[in-house]
């Protein structure tokens, strides 16, 4: 398994860290919080970890350290405009419940 | 499913959490909303995709507020109930306002002019924030949640009451503020980051109706403030009423409606924004009375017809060169900010100036947005670090009243906020048990001249001899701009202090003209401060000897005492007069008159001490 960017993502994402200046990647992660007990993080990344695991997905480094790893193996991220709003969106296989607004989920 | 952005290592929210702040340049003419969103700021759109919201705010007869386009569209049918460039308004009364060029029914009430709509009477912080509600709707539906906080923008000129006034109207819209951000410090952090350039900028920024220069020093991220002008009746409008008074010259036009006025004023904009990428343009409009004005201006005629108001910008920028202490060379680079640089004879006069090429590269009207939107990503706390730390400068200097109406500076015009100085003063008169302190704003050297900030009493000063009294007074200007004095006696301990709003009530045109006349005056100031320090010290050795007399005369004879009572007289005689020289002159003769008495006190005062004592009690 691995995670995923789709081409939309993989742009905005380098665009960013451009913008930004520095960084190596992209981090995605959980955290264990949230009204349905998992959330997701998605953070730049500026230093390693050893046990992190590192993917490549349409020319960008993604970053997952492994206890987030097994909640969000597989997973493909998205960049999405809904209205006026835009950002992105996890779309993962092990998820099997999600709070109304999607911000946390269970597997 | 939400949306995420991607945070700054270790940053991320917990869910429903996301801090989301926004910067808005609340502009004369036009206003904005910005955010960064994965560490990018940009500028939010309407559902259009349009980012600019026109400054305008519309009161339709369905009892319905109408902001932007729409209400801009109402201008020239609706003048009444169309508010434009309502921000020359806010915090400012009906004095200070030319109303005889504005189609409004204007009301005065508790120092801020209202305007009479068919909505009834508004305030300008009313308008405000019918314009701040519908860029913070814009946001929230951009963002997907409530804002925890805004950063506005401000002219660098903006006194306490206009600042105050873009409080109450962001309060009134519901936003929180987080800061007001002078724009030219705005366009320097979205610069700064952008270009993470270091060194020494100069702030051109002509919106539409005032102009700003800033001179910013960036170094390692943090921005320094080194100095502010501008002219706050100066802008984009400006050139449009060039255009429109040229209308009238050339089509003979006799003076107009507010309908005629409205047209004819847009007409001109639509000329003005058209000749900035093309050589001439047409403009043509029916009248109101039938009258079809048709005529074709030029772009080398709008540059002509514009030249002295491109000019007028120089001048401010002289100045906060002069007060930064910088010359020509030592300018890095040139940011262009508000619409109204794009015009090309602006850009043409700012390089030969600066003897570079200004900077362009972000979009001169989203400038101010984007670094208001950086700067309440910080204060937000989405920012691992403090990387920016923002300084701004008082913009005229505080001090107090001395003897003989002398303003003493305290605190220097420029100095970077916040600030602390204290400065030891003391009592003139012997056996001065209080001393009267009175704050007073302004570059003057006397106080007459300045303006006056507040007044409070130091009481209980323990009594001694003029001179002895340790009076410690400091002023502190805390990063809101808030101003407080204490003063305290330091053998005694006696203290006195008051919290002071330092630009409360002062119009940038009052400050503007505050500043001229100390340029225009320094050497009637110097001349008068000279004057009136040697009438103080004339006094006061007049009153020492006196004192002397008083306690001493028995120590001299009868002609030595009306000898010096002589020179006392001459002395005051003189002071009367505005000649410096001479009281200086008095006062060193008084001074060699009481040479012997002075020798006979001492000697006398010497044996008191040692009068009745073993050798052994006397410390040498």
């Amino acid at each position: 398994m691995a995670i995923t960017l789709t081409q939309t993502a993989a742009n905005r994402v380098e665009t960013f860290l451009a913008n930004r200046g520095k960084g190596l990647g992209l981090r995605l992660g959980v955290k264990t919080t949230g009204c349905s007990g998992m959330a997701y993080t998605l953070e730049f990344v500026d230093s390693l970890n050893e046990e992190d695991t590192m993917f490549e997905s349409n020319g960008v480094k993604i970053i997952v350290d492994p206890k987030s790893l097994v909640y969000i193996d597989g997973t493909e991220l998205d960049f999405t405009k809904e209205g006026l709003n835009e950002g992105f969106k996890f779309i993962n296989p092990n998820v099997k419940d999600e709070c109304g607004c999607g911000e946390s989920f269970t597997v | 499913m939400a949306l995420l952005q991607i945070s700054e290592p270790g940053m991320s929210a917990a869910p429903h959490e996301h801090k989301l702040a926004v910067g808005i340049d609340l502009g004369t003419t036009n206003s904005l909303v910005a955010t960064v969103r994965s560490g990018l700021s940009h500028v939010l759109g309407d559902e259009h995709g349009h980012t600019l919201l026109p400054s305008v705010v519309h009161y339709a007869e369905n009892g319905v507020v109408v902001v932007g386009t729409e209400a801009q569209k109402k201008q020239n049918s609706d003048p009444h109930n169309t508010i434009v460039s309502v921000k020359r308004f806010m915090g400012r009364g009906l004095k200070d306002i030319d109303t005889t060029q504005l189609p409004y029914h204007f009301a005065e009430q508790a120092g801020m002019l209202q305007i009479e709509t068919r909505a009834g009477i508004k305030s300008p912080v009313e308008v405000s924030a019918e314009i701040l509600k519908v860029l913070k709707a814009r946001a929230e539906e951009a963002l997907g949640g409530e804002l925890i906080g805004a950063v506005i923008t401000v002219p660098a000129y903006f006194d306490d009451a206009q600042r105050q006034a873009t409080k109450d109207a962001a309060r009134l819209a519901g936003l929180n503020v987080f800061r007001l951000l002078n724009e030219p410090t705005a366009a320097a952090v979205a610069y700064g980051l952008d270009n993470a350039s270091e060194g020494v900028y100069v702030i051109y920024d002509l919106g539409g109706g005032t102009f700003d220069v800033s001179i910013l020093q960036l170094s390692k991220g943090v921005f320094e403030v080194l100095a502010t002008n501008g002219d706050s009746a100066l802008g984009g409008d400006d050139f449009d009423h060039r255009i429109y008074c040229w209308i009238l010259e050339t089509a003979k036009l006799s003076p107009r409606n507010a309908h005629d006025t409205r047209l004819l004023m847009s007409k001109s904009r639509e000329a003005k924004e058209w000749l900035t990428a093309h050589a001439e343009t047409q403009i043509s409009c029916l009248m109101s009375d039938g009258e079809f004005v048709n005529l074709t201006i030029s772009c080398e005629q709008f540059t002509a017809l514009t030249a002295n108001l491109v000019q007028k910008t120089l001048s401010p920028i002289r100045k906060a060169m002069r007060d930064a202490g910088l010359s020509i060379e030592n300018i890095d680079g040139v940011v262009m900010v508000g619409g109204a640089t794009r015009m090309p004879q602006i850009q043409q006069v700012v390089a030969e100036y600066f003897k570079q090429t200004p900077l362009t590269n972000l979009d001169p009207d989203k400038v101010v947005a984007l670094g208001a939107a950086i700067q309440a990503n910080v204060l937000a706390g989405n920012k691992s670090d403090d990387e920016l730390l923002l300084l701004d400068v008082i913009p005229l200097s505080l001090g107090l009243e001395t003897f003989g109406g002398l303003a003493e500076k305290v605190i220097h015009r420029n100095s970077t906020l916040p600030v602390a100085r204290a400065q030891e003063f003391t009592t003139y008169k012997d056996g001065q048990t209080a001393m009267s302190i009175h704050v007073v704003q302004g570059e003057r050297e006397l106080v007459s001249d300045c303006r006056s900030l507040a007044r409070f009493d130091l009481r209980g000063i323990p009594p001694m001899v003029a001179g002895a009294a340790r009076i410690r007074v400091t002023f502190t200007v805390d990063a809101d701009g808030l101003l407080s004095v204490s003063a305290r006696e330091i053998s005694s301990n006696v203290e006195a202090h008051i919290a002071v709003k330092p630009s409360y009530g002062l119009s940038e045109d009052e400050i503007t003209n505050m500043l001229k006349a100390s340029f225009n005056s320094a050497e009637a100031d110097k001349s008068a401060r000279m004057l009136t320090e040697a009438r103080v010290s004339a006094g006061a050795i007049i009153s020492a000897v006196n004192a002397a007399l008083e306690a001493d005369s028995a120590l001299i004879n009868k002609d030595q005492v009306s000898a010096i009572q002589d020179e006392i007289k001459r002395l005051a005689a003189i002071c009367t007069t505005d000649d410096t020289d001479a009281i200086h002159a008095g006062v060193e003769t008084l001074n060699h008159a009481t040479e012997e008495f002075a020798a006979v006190r001492m000697n006398a005062s010497v044996s008191r001490a040692l009068a009745g004592k073993a050798l052994d009690e006397i410390k040498l």
